[in-house]
């Protein structure tokens, strides 16, 4: 083992039942660095954390661990966690109802009695230490998800930790929180932890790691430094083929004022989340919403289909004036909304894809006309092989599905109602980087059929390379809004920091 | 092909085990200890006519207010993700009603019978509502929202025949409560069969079932796929009060009297135990109402097999207990997952050894 290593991991196997997840896999871990891991979903990277973890048992491989001679069984967690092997989840496993204190300390005394002196006293130390800011005593429920998360990092580093491993920390975090973690990211490196760091966004690779490793089917596709692949060599490194040149994909025209031939126009539109606002699409367009999270972009949309109580505004559909004070009016004059939070507003998680896709049409039609069982079937086998939804029927449950084809499956659902305008929040959200170019793909070529698409994504990128027209927020208010040559990273950038007016 | 959709249809309907296994093994204990138990003979009741008698029937008769109100307790359990616990006492009100509309009329006829059926239905579907709205409107939970109704339901009995347990005497009147002449089977067995039937259809013919599980599931996701979230709660609330007038019905029929006090007493936690033992989640979402039918007939079986073994009835309730314990362990989340992972160890070995052979 070399000096500066602290973990390495050789051809690690591992079989599920038909699914070969990890065929010979080589990781080395680097005191004091940070080290991605990259994979499309599927590609083995939670399997591997799993095994480094003692969720599952290797079928073969060695691990061995800086301090101890010899390889090392990880046989459960808690294995994993006397060896040094600290896991961070994306979902907070904390409780919020303690104080951040409690959350640091809880199942981690040995003795009988507890010394909550002591205990907050530490714990102010290592907040302190750490740069994190919150109080010993503050009820954890109270912080923001990004201190919960750094409260977690930091209960996992008081344990003696060699090895952290972080998987999708910033996937509910705004930009402000994620830059404040990766601040305790780079204080842990100077103190010679090494870092796993598994997510989906590009970009936050390239701002904190130190090394990527690659995963694809699987297999170990390579190890690098963050300076010899760029992101574009990233991306293809991970799919395994070149990307089909994204620039080359055709917008739509920017309609810039509001037209007779408007598919829906919104004047003064407000909901009891979002401040009044005007808004129009053509048909055939692509627009978005962009702004920080928390801006009001994704409660615009809401406003739209009213997923939120409406409390003014005057709305016209292709020229006449129309109500739509509830999902339900949205959805009879052909508006379809794949929200924001997939799992919270999404999926229906124990119905089967089948149900999940004929959900909405089967509401518009109406209760008393149900399809049959033969018609659902079809149709959800249908939109399974156009949408390549990955499942093993149309009877799995959508919770056993991965993320990008739950996503498939909502999308499903919506493009079945045949839509004339369809919003789609964050439909990349957190699903793999093939998924998102698939969905981006079909959102161009549902706009050349002349159906009317508002898309929003935190990834400017995204939106630049689908949208004709970009409508720029801040605090809750729209400030500007961008088309045509004015569709650039740093013009979004300038207006979204205060630059529009 | 062919195995795959057997494997599915197991696989789908594997909630309907317990339930079956509990009746299975309750038949073939008493076959050991008696093997004439369940034989059905025919004899003549006091109106001379031929009638179906035996365990198996009064199993199957006995069980009937149990099954009716277990359909819809597990409604209410899927959409709400609660219980009712206030059938029982709003069946005891609409029996109430029943007798008191009947009582009110000059002559019981088929036509005051049916009117009277109709003023007790829907005085019980307005207590429904009532429930309904605690729940779907002001959020209460479940068990709290129908406790208020557990509490003074059958105080509002007793006022409704002012105090009185009056009874009534009338050849339709028992035509309901046991045998309709000519046919030997008990009456309340066919008001089984109608409601199944009845929910059949409504199942059928309308997505119902997909919307009070998608409410149950993820409220906040069906609401935007237009689902009327509150309203489902409603329905489903609705039906139940429906159900309890029917089952309320039953019971007075049975005895030719109304007894606010004693009609379907304890009722409500065999509704929720038999929608339990169904396999259904009483949690709510997903649910298999014919689990929880078969569970109200489990539960049935198992009293009336204590009855005949001459245990007396203070005692009755404690073996009921042993063995329901049994039953929800065997449907806990855990012994499942235990038994999936054995079923599998089995079949990957007897799969190696087919490859060895090979």
């Amino acid at each position: 083992m070399q000096e500066d290593t602290v973990l390495t991991m050789r051809g690690i196997c591992k079989s599920f039942p038909g699914v070969r997840a990890l065929a010979n896999v080589d990781f080395t871990l680097r005191r004091g660095t940070i080290h991605a891991l990259m994979g499309e979903n599927g590609a083995g990277k939670s399997t591997l954390i799993k095994v480094l973890t003692g969720v599952y048992p290797m079928d073969e491989g060695e691990i061995r661990i800086d301090g101890i001679d010899g390889t090392i069984n990880i046989r459960s967690p808690q294995e994993a966690q006397n060896y040094g092997i600290s896991t961070v989840y994306q979902e907070i496993t904390l409780c919020p109802n303690l104080t951040v204190a409690e959350n640091m300390f809880i199942g981690r005394t040995q003795k009988k009695s507890v010394d909550w002196k002591t205990m907050e006293k530490r714990a102010g130390e290592l907040l302190e230490n750490l740069g994190i800011p919150a109080r010993p005593k503050q009820q954890l429920g109270s912080c923001s998800l990004a201190v919960q998360q750094m409260v977690a990092i930091a209960r996992a580093v008081d344990t003696d930790c060699k090895v952290l491993i972080l998987d999708e920390p910033t996937s509910s975090l705004d930009d402000n929180e994620v830059s404040m973690l990766f601040g305790l990211m780079r204080e842990l490196k100077t103190r010679g932890v090494g870092i796993i760091f598994v997510t989906h966004f590009l970009e936050q690779v390239y701002e904190v790691s130190d090394y990527i490793t690659v995963l694809r089917n699987g297999e170990l596709v390579g190890e690098f430094t963050v300076k010899d692949l760029p992101q574009v060599q990233l991306v293809a490194t991970m799919i395994g083929r070149d990307l089909d040149s994204l620039s080359s994909m055709k917008k739509g025209k920017a309609s810039a004022l509001p037209t007779d031939s408007s598919v829906y126009e919104a004047e003064g539109l407000s909901s009891t989340e979002s401040r009044p606002f005007d808004f129009h699409i053509a048909k055939g367009e692509v627009n978005g919403f962009t702004g920080l999270l928390g801006s009001g972009r994704s409660e615009s949309v809401r406003a739209i289909f009213g997923a939120d109580p409406v409390t003014g505004g005057k709305v016209k559909m292709n020229g006449k004036n129309v109500k739509i004070s509830k999902p339900l009016d949205a959805m009879k004059h052909g508006i379809g909304y794949l929200p924001e939070d997939r799992k919270r507003d999404g999926i229906i998680a124990d119905l089967s894809v089948r149900e999940n896709i004929i959900l909405a049409l089967q509401v518009i039609k109406g209760m008393t006309h149900p399809f049959s069982r033969a018609k659902a079937e079809a149709i959800a086998d249908e939109y399974i092989r156009t949408l390549a939804i990955k499942t093993a029927s149309s009877d799995t449950p959508i919770k056993s599905l991965s993320g990008g084809n739950q996503q498939k499956v909502i999308l499903a659902r919506w493009l079945l109602t045949h839509p004339q305008y369809l919003i789609l929040d964050e439909p990349t959200r957190g699903i793999d980087v093939g998924t998102k170019t698939e969905i981006q793909k079909l959102v161009l070529q549902l706009a050349e059929e002349g159906m009317s698409i508002t898309f929003i994504s935190s990834e400017i990128e995204e939106m630049l390379r689908t949208c004709s027209r970009l409508i720029v927020m801040r605090d809750r208010n729209i400030v500007g809004e961008l088309k045509d040559e004015e569709l650039t990273q740093e013009r979004v950038m300038h207006t979204i920091a205060g630059g529009g007016e | 092909m062919k195995k795959t959709k057997t494997s599915q249809f197991f696989s789908n309907n594997s909630q309907l085990l317990i339930p079956l296994i509990a009746i299975l093994l309750l038949i073939v204990f008493n076959l050991i200890r008696d093997p004439e138990f369940f034989s059905v003979g025919i004899t003549t009741n006091n109106r001379g006519d031929a009638v179906l008698q035996g365990n198996l029937v009064s199993i199957l008769n006995g069980a009937s207010e149990l099954v009716i109100l277990s359909m819809g307790m597990t409604l209410v359990t899927a959409a709400s993700g609660g219980q009712d616990i206030s059938v029982g006492a709003l069946a005891a009100i609409a029996g109430s009603v029943f007798v008191k509309v009947l009582k009110g009329g000059p002559a019981i006829t088929g036509t005051s019978v049916f009117l009277a059926f109709l003023a007790c239905c829907v005085v019980a579907m307005i207590f429904g509502c009532f429930n309904g709205s605690l729940v779907a409107f002001f959020n209460i939970q479940p068990m709290i929202a129908t406790l208020i109704l557990f509490t003074c339901g059958r105080s509002i009995a007793y006022w409704i025949n002012g105090g009185a347990t009056p009874t009534i005497t009338s050849p339709i009147i028992s035509a309901i409560g046991s045998f309709i002449p000519g046919i030997p089977v008990p009456t309340p067995i066919l008001i089984v069969i109608v409601m199944g039937i009845l929910f059949a259809l409504l199942f059928r013919f309308t997505s119902l079932g997909l919307y009070i599980q998608s409410v149950g599931i993820n409220q906040g996701a069906a609401r935007l796929n237009g689902i009327n979230a509150v309203g489902i709660k409603l329905l489903s609330f609705i039906l139940l009060g429906a159900c309890c007038a029917v089952a309320g019905m039953i019971g007075v029929s049975r005895l030719g009297l109304i007894n606010h006090e004693t009609i379907l007493i304890n009722i409500e936690m065999d509704a929720i135990l038999a929608v339990a033992i169904g396999g259904n989640n009483l949690g709510g979402g997903k649910f298999k109402m014919l689990g929880s039918v078969l569970g109200a007939y489990a539960i049935q079986a198992l009293t009336i097999t204590l009855y005949a073994m001459k245990v007396p009835s203070t005692d009755v309730k404690a073996y009921k207990a042993v063995v329901i314990i049994i039953l929800v362990a065997l449907g806990s989340p855990v012994v499942k997952d235990t038994m999936s992972r054995f079923s599998k160890k089995i079949k990957s070995r007897s799969g190696t050894v087919g490859k060895e052979a090979a």
